[in-house]
């Protein structure tokens, strides 16, 4: 938890004669409160030009990082080491979907372990509850961070190829820290509200 | 080429040349001051237009050319489509007056960048940006909407206001000079460099006009013509596209006006300073003050009408007179 500085302001009365705001008048001015006030929007520019204090995110170039609990479209993970896919095929996400929109195929190969040629999801159906993302036994579905969807027509499926992570692209994959887990820059982001409200 | 043609060829160049240098630079003094504010506050302003959107003023000129053009229904048409132009026209028209540069030969001609050196030169401008209020006034006054008539109801607030101010702080220095042409005004702050300048000997004045320039341009925090937030746009609720962007060039036209005076009044205007030729010197000054005008508009919230007859009348106007007094004093002594 970030360390906390809480200012408590002095709010003066308002001045009741007319001499009274004649001396806030003059207070003010020799006090030349307002270039101090210029003097910060001199700063606040300087440090966003030459310190990187820019507040704007230039959207479709640089996007905020989601958290991971954020339910966005699915992708299918591989072993960091081995390159092989993580899914063993056990078919509890296509049976634990409530909208019935995963749809797998699998077979054994030829060494007799079971793979999956197939896996649909119909993003059209799916009401992102995240349960097969829960119930996965090798954090094999996970959701990922592409969140702007956009389909043609009512149903859209999504293929393996387009969820499983490229070969060449390993590198990037993300570990997925478990579904629920919260945000790494959680504490950051989280201040703590004053009791004193 | 005899004098006479010499002198109608020159003033006609001058006069396109003023038109075209200061149309273009109201364009990009809407850019600066886009990209200004944006930095003051954190953001980054125009970027997708051109690189770091610089072009973006292009973007915005075929905007307003090709935009509808409207005039609403049961306004005074004829008003409405002039009031513009009033503004536009007399912003140009009081840079006549202002010498931009100092002179230079040309084909064995002295040419000097000023229109029409006139000897009441800082009067005429003064008066040529103060009919520009007429623009507000009367386009309010016929836009046939209830915003548009508080805008022009206000221009005339603003107008008694701060013009008391203008004349009264202006007379002090030329007091001291005994000249109202500009050049005059000029030559005058030619001895001692920095310390020459009209802006030690006058600090009080300087700041009286640099408040009263505030308002003259119409510029926050005295921009109670045509502030968003309380009366949408005021006189301008009713334009769109050219006429609207002819309110707006002539208010940056005005700006610069603005800009130049003070550098020419108070701070040496285009004479040499040090090793900075005076044509730099003195763009660099209105350069510096157009910033402070963004800076300002960044930082500082805007009053209301009766606090600014508040200060125009109750605070500024005695001061003016004061500083007028002693300056008085000082000269007979
Ligand atoms: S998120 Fe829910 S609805 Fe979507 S595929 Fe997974 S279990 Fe089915
Ligand atoms: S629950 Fe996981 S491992 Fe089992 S089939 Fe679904 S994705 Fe594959």
């Amino acid at each position: 938890m970030a360390k906390q500085e809480y200012k408590h302001i002095e709010i003066a009365d308002y001045p009741k004669t007319g001499f009274a705001r004649f001396i806030q008048v003059m207070r003010r001015s020799l006090r030349v409160e307002l270039f101090k006030g210029m003097g910060i929007t001199f700063g606040v520019m300087i440090r966003t030009l030459f310190r990187g204090e820019m507040h704007t995110m230039q959207y479709p170039n640089e996007k905020l990082p989601v958290s991971a609990r954020y339910r966005a479209i699915h992708k299918l993970l591989r072993f960091m080491e081995s390159e092989s896919e993580r899914c063993i095929g056990c078919g509890l996400c296509e049976k634990i979907c409530i909208s019935k929109c995963i749809r797998m195929d699998t077979k054994l190969d030829e060494n007799s372990r079971k793979v999956v040629p197939e896996y649909t999801i119909n993003f059209g159906r799916c009401i992102f509850c995240g349960y097969c993302a829960e119930v996965c036994p090798e954090l094999a579905i996970v959701h990922g961070d592409r969140y702007e969807n956009v389909s043609e027509q009512r149903a859209h499926f999504s293929l393996k190829d387009d969820m499983l992570t490229p070969l060449d692209r390993l590198k990037e994959q993300k570990e997925f820290p478990g579904f629920g887990a919260v945000n790494p820059e959680a504490d950051k982001m989280i201040k703590k509200t004053p009791l004193a409200y | 080429m005899s004098d006479t043609t010499f002198f109608v060829i020159e003033t006609i160049v001058k006069s396109l040349i003023i038109v075209a240098v200061f149309s273009a630079l109201a364009g990009f003094g809407t850019y600066f001051e886009r990209k200004v504010m944006a930095f003051m506050q954190r953001r980054y302003g125009p970027m997708l237009v051109g690189p770091q959107g610089v072009l973006q003023v292009l973007a915005d000129g075929i905007k307003l050319f090709t935009k509808e053009d409207i005039v609403p229904a049961n306004s005074v048409p004829l008003i409405f489509k002039i009031a513009p132009v009033i503004t536009a026209s007399t912003a140009f028209i009081a840079m006549a007056a202002v010498p931009f540069f100092p002179s230079f030969e040309i084909m064995g001609h002295t040419v000097s960048p000023i229109v029409a050196d006139i000897n009441i030169g800082i009067l005429f401008v003064l008066g040529a940006m103060a009919v520009g209020l007429y623009g507000p006034l009367l386009g309010g006054m016929a836009s046939n909407n209830k915003w548009s008539i508080l805008g022009a109801a206000r221009t005339v607030v603003q107008f008694l206001s701060f013009e008391v101010i203008t004349g009264l702080s202006l007379l002090a220095p030329i007091m001291m000079i005994g000249s109202l042409s500009l050049i005059d005004i000029n030559n005058y702050q030619t001895e001692g460099g920095v310390a020459g300048w009209l802006i030690w000997t006058q600090p009080v004045a300087f700041f009286l006009f640099m408040i009263a320039a505030f308002a003259e341009t119409n510029r926050t925090p005295f921009d109670l013509l045509e502030h968003e937030a309380e009366v949408v746009a005021g006189f301008a609720t009713e334009y769109s596209g050219m006429r609207w962007g002819m309110f707006f060039i002539g208010e940056y036209a005005n700006l610069f006006t603005v800009a130049f005076l003070v550098s020419l009044v108070f701070l040496g205007g285009f004479n040499d300073l040090g090793f900075i030729p005076g044509a730099l010197a003195i763009l660099l000054k209105v350069a510096f003050f157009f910033f402070v005008f963004l800076w300002v508009r960044s930082t500082w919230p805007h009053i209301r009408p009766d606090q600014l007859m508040w200060l125009c009348w109750k605070v500024l106007m005695p001061i003016a007179i004061i500083n007028l007094l002693i300056t008085g004093i000082v000269i007979l002594a």
